[in-house]
């Protein structure tokens, strides 16, 4: 009895299944790709990539957030821009000299550095405050909504609040954010000359082996007790509250771990285009990146990675050609998967897989076993 | 409350092992002017085995949504293990040894079977602890065996979205007695079920009491009969009567309360 339990049901808190094998080497092998990029696209495409390389982590995390956790977030713009400017902050300050002021506060009549500007001055603290900035307004925010049992579209409601208070808080700011414009022109990152072609190379490759860490660790955590324990709280809250479960710190967690994901993520795309404005972290681009997610499957790590880069194609094509229709087409592809495919892309795989040819493909990817 | 306070002493330790596990004492919800229970008492000792029925609207289930905390009464006091447990938060009061089964079956659909009794049966359920990896042998034989008594061993894999009616039922019977918890709260555990399932369901529950203390809601007469157990009869939020299973059918006071008639009419 417990033998057969054991092995038709992977009981929680075993890791996931990183058995050895075919599945491992495909991976290692799309990584080993990705890995080549600098090398097989222009510096361009190389650019893009990473942008949006940089985006799959806040959609990884997301896949945690709303998928396992059921809890929609309209708001991931904030988490994105907090390490965005966080990052871009200490850069302006880096490059000036001791005493000199950023040009668009000069411009704007400022004679002293906002206080809140200082301690990015310090690398570390800029470092660290690209994820304990968001982490900790996350954690405070959702401890406080979650606790009151505010969730589903009031939760989703209140999120887009934010992103719209936190848009318009940073255009209204102009003196001490920039304003509209936000913060771009940067140097050097840590006496890294920003701009060369070896720098942009290291940081591709940084943001690939963060996206690679951060799918493993997921991975890991979505195949823990913990992860079950989302699930059934999204499948049946008050079931497990009534079980001796308190279920607003499992939320909080996933909710903050989302933050903490977006703010590395905005930091990174922040390196990767040297900017950082509001028309990043509003209500739009926070609903847009939902659509990545649920675009590719928002219960899959894979899938998630793979609707931010179509997604973002996409974008970068249509827009350049048609600047107007993009987000007609962006409703569209909403609408369309909504509807028809609720699974995503990495739905469309798996009910591929259920059919004889794609039966036979996965048990050679797998490895012959049934 | 100090008079009351000293009642739940006096009767807690007027045995030396002290067999009061729960006390409802004079609990009154009110829901906007609509008295669901009214000053309503009862006491449950360890190990015993107690039935509730009462027409819709008597307040049943609401005295077991105000034992468990899901609604708070407005007055009186909810004792458990001789502590107040009135105000205390509802995962709170699982934790002390109290579990329910909802009237509708409260079982997790996308889960499988052997999770939903894993994640039931999981006796540390902070949520820091479920970062560590690893099942205590204990919980997992205790999973298994429950398993095996509520018989669903080979569906253990399976979704429970996919179970039928009757075997969510048994899966939701089985995650409130996985829990290990002292009293036991069942609302109506064989709604939807065919005669064998009551009987099979009856057997199950006679078989927990002793271990467990068990209050038991229903209205299938037959069920009633073969759980043959002392009977608490609610009526518009009051305790109308309490007796054997024979001696509640015969009364005429639950008959006119059942029938709808007043008191007065019954002898008519």
């Amino acid at each position: 009895m417990d033998m057969s339990m054991r092995k038709e049901t992977p009981l929680p808190g075993l890791l996931p299944g990183v058995a050895l094998g075919r599945p491992l080497a495909l991976s290692l092998a799309v990584v080993a790709l990705a890995a080549l990029a600098p090398w097989l696209v222009s510096a361009y495409e190389l650019n893009l990539l990473a942008r949006f390389l940089a985006m799959a982590l806040l959609a990884m995390g997301l896949v945690l957030v709303w998928g396992q956790g059921g809890v929609l977030s309209l708001g991931q713009g904030v988490f994105f821009g907090l390490g965005g400017y966080a990052i871009a902050m200490h850069m302006k300050l880096a490059a000036l000299a001791d005493g000199d002021l950023p040009d668009f506060m000069v411009w704007s009549g400022l004679d002293a550095l906002p206080w809140w500007w200082v301690p990015f001055k310090s690398p570390l603290v800029a470092i660290l405050g690209v994820v304990l900035v968001p982490g900790a307004l996350a954690a405070l925010f959702s401890w406080a909504v979650f606790r009151r049992r505010v969730g589903g579209v009031y939760f989703a409601l209140i999120t887009q609040a934010l992103a719209l208070a936190f848009a318009t808080l940073l255009i209204s700011q102009q003196p001490s954010t920039g304003g509209f414009n936000g913060l771009t022109d940067f140097q050097t990152l840590m006496g890294v000359e920003l701009g060369t072609p070896a720098a942009a190379h290291g940081l591709y490759w940084l943001t690939l082996a963060l996206v690679v860490g951060v799918f493993v660790a997921l991975r890991a955590l979505m195949a823990s007790r913990y992860g079950l324990l989302l699930r059934a709280i999204r499948d049946g809250e008050n079931r497990i509250r009534f079980l001796g479960y308190d279920p607003t710190p499992f939320k909080v967690v996933a909710f903050t771990i989302g933050a903490v994901l977006a703010g590395l993520a905005g930091a990174l795309f922040t390196l990767h285009a040297g900017v950082v404005s509001p028309a990043l972290v509003g209500v739009v681009p926070s609903i847009e990146m939902v659509i990545w997610v649920a675009v590719g499957g928002r219960n899959s790590l894979a899938g998630a990675v793979a609707g931010t880069l179509a997604v973002n194609l996409a974008k970068d094509g249509v827009s350049s050609a048609f600047p107007d229709l993009w987000l007609y087409a962006l409703g569209l592809v909403f609408v369309l998967v909504v509807t028809l495919l609720p699974g995503g892309l990495a739905g469309l795989v798996a009910d591929a897989g259920a059919t004889p040819w794609g039966k036979r493909l996965k048990s050679f990817i797998v490895g012959g076993s049934k | 409350m100090n008079a009351m306070a000293a009642t739940a002493h006096h009767i807690g330790t007027t045995a030396p092992a002290s067999p009061l596990l729960l006390a409802v004492d004079g609990v009154t919800v009110d829901f906007d002017g609509f008295k669901a229970l009214n000053g309503f008492s009862l006491t449950l000792d360890r190990g015993t085995l107690r039935v509730l029925i009462g027409p819709n609207g008597a307040g049943k289930s609401t005295l077991c949504d105000t034992i468990i905390g899901r609604v708070r009464a407005t007055s009186g006091r909810v004792i458990f293990k001789d502590q107040d447990i009135t105000h205390l938060p509802e995962h709170e009061i699982v934790r002390r040894g109290i579990c329910r089964k909802f009237q509708t079956p409260g079982v997790l659909p996308g889960l499988s079977v052997v999770d939903n009794l894993m994640i039931a049966a999981r006796r540390d359920r902070r949520w820091w602890s479920t970062f560590r990896h690893g099942v205590a042998a204990e919980e997992k034989a205790r999973v298994a065996e429950i398993l095996e008594t509520i018989g669903l061993a080979d569906r253990a894999a399976a979704p429970a979205g996919q179970l039928a009616h009757g075997e969510k039922q048994w899966l939701e019977i089985g995650m409130v007695v996985a829990t290990r918890a002292d009293l036991l709260l069942l609302d109506e555990p064989t709604a939807g079920m065919g005669p064998a399932e009551t009987s099979q369901t009856a057997a199950l529950i006679r078989r927990l009491v002793g271990q467990h203390t068990v209050l038991v809601i229903d209205h299938d007469m037959s069920f009633l009969e073969q759980l043959d157990a002392r009977v608490t009869v609610m009526h518009q939020g009051q305790f109308l009567k309490e007796g054997s299973v024979a001696a509640i059918r015969a009364d005429a006071d639950v008959a006119a309360v059942y029938l709808g008639r007043t008191k007065g009419d019954t002898h008519g």
